[in-house]
Parts: C-alpha cells; structure tokens; sequence
C-alpha cells in the first residue's frame, strides 16, 4: 500500500479549521500525521513547493454515461477527468440508461468505481422507476446497496404527492432526497430563460419562476413531513431566498450550484452557442449575483460539477434542439477559484464548498485530511494559471461552457488512498 | 449589409446599409413594372432555395428574383419529417460546398439554423425565416412598402398586431422599423406577447381600442391554429372579437391609415376580407410585389460582395 510524506506544503483541511504550513504523512493509504513533522526514515516524499494540500473534491452531482451513453463517458474516462480536476469523490446521477432504480446496478457501479482505484463512486438511487417521476422506486433496497440519496437527476418531481409519500418515507431510515427544481409544466420545450435575450434570438424559453415555484412547494412538503431535501442546481435569486429563509425556519433543506451559475450569465448563448445551452439555463446577470453571495452566506452548502458528457452531435444543432449540459470535472476548482481571487469567498469558504462540506452533507467520507481517514488529496497552485481548452480537457466529452476561459488555479497532484492519480 | 457576406438578421443592420438596399429594391420595383430588368446581374451563379419547412411564397418570391437576375435557380425541398433532427443540417453544408453553391437561401423551424449553417459553408446564406427568431427579407420588403406609400418611416407610428412571441417577421420588423425612426406598437393578448419585447423600444398594449388611435399602419401577424390547442387563445372566434381587425375597428387608427399583412392571411381570424381586400386601404398585394425587388436587391448586393472577396 502507498506510504508517502508530502513536505513543504499549506495544508487547508476547512473542516478542522486548519490552514497552515506544514508536512502530511501517509501510511498504507491512510493519513497518518499531519502538521508541523517530519520524514520518517524510507518514506517516499514529495516537495510541495507551498502549494495547498487539501482533501480531495467531493462533487456531489455529475453524469458518467456509462451505462447507456458510454460514446459521451464511461467511469474510466469520467475517472480520469476527475483525477485531473482534483476529485476523488463522486456521486453519479441515476438517469442513465438504464436508470439506477434497482439494488443490483447500485452494486454494479460501487465496483466499476473501485476498479478505477482512482475514485470513490457513490451512485443516486433513483427516485422513481426508470426516473420517469410515476412510481416510488425501491428506496430501501437502493439505499441497503448503497445508493447515496435520492433523485431522478434531471428530471423535477412534478406530482407533490410522490414527493410527498418518497420525503416521509426515506426519512425512516435517514436518506436524503435530491431535487432539480425546475416545474415541469412551465419548463416543457424551453431551452433559455425567459427575457429580452431569449425574445431577442427567438427562443422557447422559461420563466426563472419555474425554479422558485418548485422550491417553495417542495420547501412546503419538507417541512410537512420532516423529511431531509436537497436542491440541486439552484441558480436563481427568489429560489435561494426561499432556501435562506427554510434554513432559518429549521426545516431540513440543503443546496448545491454548479460553476456556470456563478460563474455566466445567459449572455454566454448569444450566437446560439450551444455548448453555454445548460439545464436549467444560464440566468440573467442579478441571478448570478444571487448565487455568488449565497456562496458566500452558506445558503448554498456545497458546489457541484453537474458534469453533464455529451459529443459533438449531440451539440453541433440548432439551439433547441442540442443537448443540454456542460462537462465539468476538470473545471470545477478553477472555476470556484475565481470566486476566491474575486474576493468574495475565503480560500477556506471554496475548498470547504468542494470538500467537508459536500462530504458531510451526503455522510460520505472523504473531504478531511484527519487522521485516519483515506488519503484521498489535492495538491493545487492557487494562483497558476491555465486556459480552458475543448478539446484538451480530460475526459472523453469536450463540451465546456468555459472554453477559452483563463483560469487560476492549477491541480499539480491528485492522491487517492496516497496513490497519486494525477500529475 | 454592403460589407457582409450573409444576410441572417436585422439585428446588427445600420440604417445606411438598409436604405442602400431599399433604394436599389425601390429601382429594381420600378424595372419589374415597366419589363425592362436586365437579366445579367446574377448570370452563371447557382441560388439554391433550401426549405427546410413549406412555404410556396417566399419560395417562389426568391425563386423570381433570382431567375430575374439571371442565376440558374434550384430548390430543395426538405421534409421535417425526413430530417433526423439536425444532423443534415451540416451534412446538407458539404454537400452544397461541393456543389459550389454561390447564393442559399435558407428556411427553418429552428431558431439560429440559417447561422449555423452560415458558420459551414461557402455561399453567402440568406436566412428566409428561422423559427421564431428572424425574417429579414420580410422586414425590408414591408418597409420599402411603407416608404413607397409614406415617403419615410421617421415620426411613423405603426402597430404590429397579434401573435408577436411566434413571429419572426414582427422581431425582424420591431428592429427595422425602429431603426428607420418609426414608433412601434405591438398589440396583442398576453399570452402572445413574449417577455422582455419592451427593451426592444416598443410600447405594448393589450386591447386594439387602446393601442390603435394614432397609427399610421396596421400590421396585421397570422394566428396558427395550434395556439389554440395549446392554451394561448380560447378561441378563434374569441380572438377575431378582441384582436381581428374590420372596418370599425380600423377606423380609431388615424385616417389613410393603410393595412399590412405578411401572408398567408386566416380571415375571418386575424383580419376581416373586406378590411383585407379593400384596395384604398390595403397594402397585401403590393407587399408580395415589393418581395420580389427587395430580394433581387438583397441577392444582387451578396452577390458583388462575395464575389469581391473570392
């Protein structure tokens, strides 16, 4: 097993409140030591130069394509471009085909996963049967086998009893929930949000209401059975106020945002570029704002990739009718990033965003450097800079909304059980 | 437009590029009266009409004027249904390279489809209507109506009326008009009025007994019959009640306030026959006229420019 003494670096662990000089030391892929320490004798070691060593990435939201999709990603392509992105947790969506709504392809992905020995593979249970949001899947089954929570990905809950009778229901046995809120009815057909833009390029579009609408229903239903909710994507302004003021009232919500929502506006689709055509859209300027200071406030408790692989067929159409999604493994700390060298969050408030606090939100280990615990771990120049390239990028797909962006941020090493999967 | 190689939206246009081209249409209308249009212009160019939705009027309006001009003319026909969404969109691009196409007209149900397209291949592509987003021919065509009746759209109010969020010709005609000085209105039921349309510079008003006194034109949109099934409109009948245009209401518009309509009319649901075939007051006919001379104007000016730049 791996042994490894990583010197000369700034260890970041968000969760313990550590941020400071010193040495990490892993034994038998476990982290044994940290702080102010030295080598043992026969250690392999690795200078880090004063870059930040901080738990790997926990994404809590990404697509594989495998099963079902594998010319888009398969778990092997998908765990290499998480490697190059820092990330060593990942929870993969059910939506694929088939969807993750039987014990047996829980069971199936947990072990693709661990023969990657680059990631750990948390599958969703789906939510209901084939993710078509009619019947209860087997939640407990799912749950037995493994599955994280519990969500039909893509796809909002639009029947409020469904939802209902799954919240009540899993919070028997303590599982989580995990809505896209986006209300089926006022969404249907549309690909941008509604607005001057939208009405300008003569787009079917949706109103940014269709987001908050689910929330304050589904903040409704939570809070009526006690059950734990989480929402997914959240990108709108009215939707984190309802989540703010949920959170206050006691009620059992969480959140997470993907890079584009704070990162672009809709103004990344003028000249119809459909690699910016995302689900749910890109929003107006003051949405975005929105999203940036719930970062900040701890409305939103983590950031996710939404790593959404799809080719260039999927994507060389007419606006409407390309595929919706973006890649977002190897830009998901570049992009938070910028949320740091902007100044609106602590260095801290990003990497606890990506780590500890994904981590603790799923009750998943991983995103701690405490001793003990598997030494899954990022090593990052904070301030190097990069360019986003399609076609460059690790992983099989290349459909970016961040092409040609310049990032700072730079993965130089990632570690899974002290093996190093990158760099 | 005289520097550019394609002609894919109103948006962009400055009002220079737009009475060149009006002004050479407004002759190449005067040509076509008197039989005298030279037959030269587009000589030994290939125009290929590519329609990927029906439409035998602008078809045929492209059609004349480029067989007008001399080109050798071609249509394709593409069924939606043969269409495996948009994949031959760019298949159908190499395929017409390889033909050596110089001018492509280009009709599709898809928003952007024309400039997609236009990123692919080498003929210059004029967009002849893209879902619900642009119909600039249509745009320039009315205006060049307008002028030849008004003498200037400045200081004009005109009211396009009816389902402004499925159409194409009133987001090409809101930007052109204005950009010429006219006041544009828009009238029409809420639920076809899209969101934002004000940021556009126009004023919308929701009754014909508000938005219409003061107008000096009536632009009248086509209602498609699906806006019913989906929930837009109850009715028809409901809509001729609050929206269609006959006499009566007409006459709150100011007086020789003239009608438009860009075709093909649902009467008795958008418009009334005798409003829309009354000569004094009716603009339809020449509108198709003046579709001609506007895109032997547009396709003659593409042409020199590309032509250039080879």
């Amino acid at each position: 097993m791996s042994d490894l003494f990583i010197h000369n670096a700034r260890l970041l662990d968000p969760a313990a409140g550590l941020d400071a000089p010193g040495a990490l030391l892993v034994l038998d892929g476990r982290i044994a030591d940290a702080g102010d320490i030295t080598a043992p004798e026969g250690i392999p070691t690795l200078d880090g130069a004063g870059a930040v060593l901080c738990p790997g990435l926990v994404d809590l939201r990404a697509r594989l394509g495998e099963p079902g999709f594998e010319y888009r990603e398969t778990i092997a392509s998908a765990a290499l471009a998480a490697a190059a992105g820092g990330i060593t947790t990942l929870c993969a969506l059910p939506d694929s085909a088939p969807a993750i709504d039987d014990p047996a392809l829980v069971h199936l992905l947990r072990a693709r996963g661990e023969q990657t020995r680059a990631l750990s593979l948390h599958p969703y249970g789906a939510l209901t049967r084939a993710c078509r949001g009619d019947d209860m899947a087997e939640l407990f089954l799912l749950h037995e086998a493994g599955a994280v929570a519990f969500t039909d990905g893509g796809r909002a809950t639009a029947n409020a009893n469904l939802l209902r009778r799954a919240l009540a229901y899993a919070k028997s046995f303590g599982a989580r929930i995990v809505q896209f809120p986006q209300e089926p009815s006022l969404a249907a057909g549309g690909c941008a949000t509604e607005g001057e833009l939208a009405t300008r390029l003569g787009l079917p579009s949706i109103p940014a209401a269709a987001e908050s609408i689910q929330v304050a229903r589904d903040i409704a239903l939570a809070q009526l059975t006690g059950g734990a909710l989480h929402f997914s994507c959240v990108s709108t302004a009215a939707s984190l106020d309802l989540i703010r003021a949920a959170k206050r009232a006691g009620i059992d919500v969480t959140a997470d945002t993907a890079p584009p929502y704070f990162d672009l506006n809709e103004t990344a689709i003028g000249d119809y570029r459909s690699f910016a055509k995302l689900s749910p859209p890109l929003r107006a300027e003051c949405d975005r704002q929105a999203v940036v200071a719930a970062l900040a406030d701890g409305t939103i408790d983590a950031i996710v990739s939404d790593h959404t692989p799809l080719d260039a067929d999927d994507k060389r159409l007419p606006f409407a009718q390309a595929g919706a999604g973006g890649t977002g493994l190897a830009t998901l700390l570049g992009v938070t990033l910028a949320q740091f060298h902007g100044g609106h969050l602590t260095l801290r408030q990003a990497i606890s965003l990506l780590t500890d606090q994904p981590a603790r939100l799923m009750k998943l280990p991983g995103g701690t450097l405490a001793r003990g615990s598997a030494a899954d771990l990022l090593l990052f120049h904070p301030d190097r800079i990069w360019q986003v390239q399609a076609g460059k990028l690790a992983g099989k797909s290349q459909n970016t909304p961040f092409d040609g962006r310049a990032l700072e941020g730079t993965v130089l090493a990632t570690f899974k059980a002290g093996r190093r999967v990158f760099g | 437009m005289a520097h550019a190689r394609h002609l894919l939206a109103i948006e962009g246009m400055h009002p220079p590029e737009i009475t060149q081209l009006l002004d050479l249409a407004e002759a190449y209308a005067l040509l076509n009266r008197s039989g005298k249009t030279q037959r030269d212009a587009l000589r030994g160019k290939t125009l290929i009409n590519l329609f990927f939705e029906d439409s035998t009027r602008t078809r045929t309006s492209f059609e004349l004027a480029g067989k007008r001009l001399g080109a050798d003319v071609i249509n394709m026909s593409v069924s939606a249904s043969s269409v495996n969404k948009g994949e031959t969109l760019l298949d159908t691009a190499t395929t017409l390279n390889a033909m050596n196409c110089d001018l492509l007209v280009v009709r599709h149900d898809q928003s952007g489809a024309p400039a997609l397209l236009a990123q692919k291949v080498d003929a210059c592509v004029i967009n002849a209507g893209d879902g619900t987003h642009e119909h600039p021919t249509q745009a320039l065509l009315d205006a060049l109506t307008i002028r030849r009746h008004k003498g200037s759209l400045e200081q004009l109010t005109i009211a396009i009326c009816g389902d402004i969020a499925h159409s194409r010709v009133a987001r090409s005609n809101i930007l052109l008009l204005a950009t010429l000085g006219a006041r544009v209105r828009l009238i029409g039921p809420p639920t076809l009025i899209p969101a934002g349309i004000e940021a556009l510079g126009v004023q919308v008003f929701h009754s014909m007994e508000q938005g219409l006194p003061g107008t000096d034109i009536v632009m009248m949109l086509r209602l498609q019959k699906e806006r019913m099934s989906r929930g837009l409109v109850p009715s028809a009948r409901e809509y001729f009640r609050r929206y269609g245009l006959d006499h009566a209401r007409l006459a709150r518009a100011n007086p020789g306030a003239l009608v438009m309509h860009p075709g093909p009319m649902n009467r008795g649901v958008e418009i009334d026959s005798a409003v829309a075939d009354d000569p004094a007051i009716s603009l339809i006919r020449e509108q198709v006229e003046m579709g001609v001379a506007v895109r032997m104007a547009v396709l003659d000016t593409l042409a020199r420019t590309h032509t250039r730049n080879v």
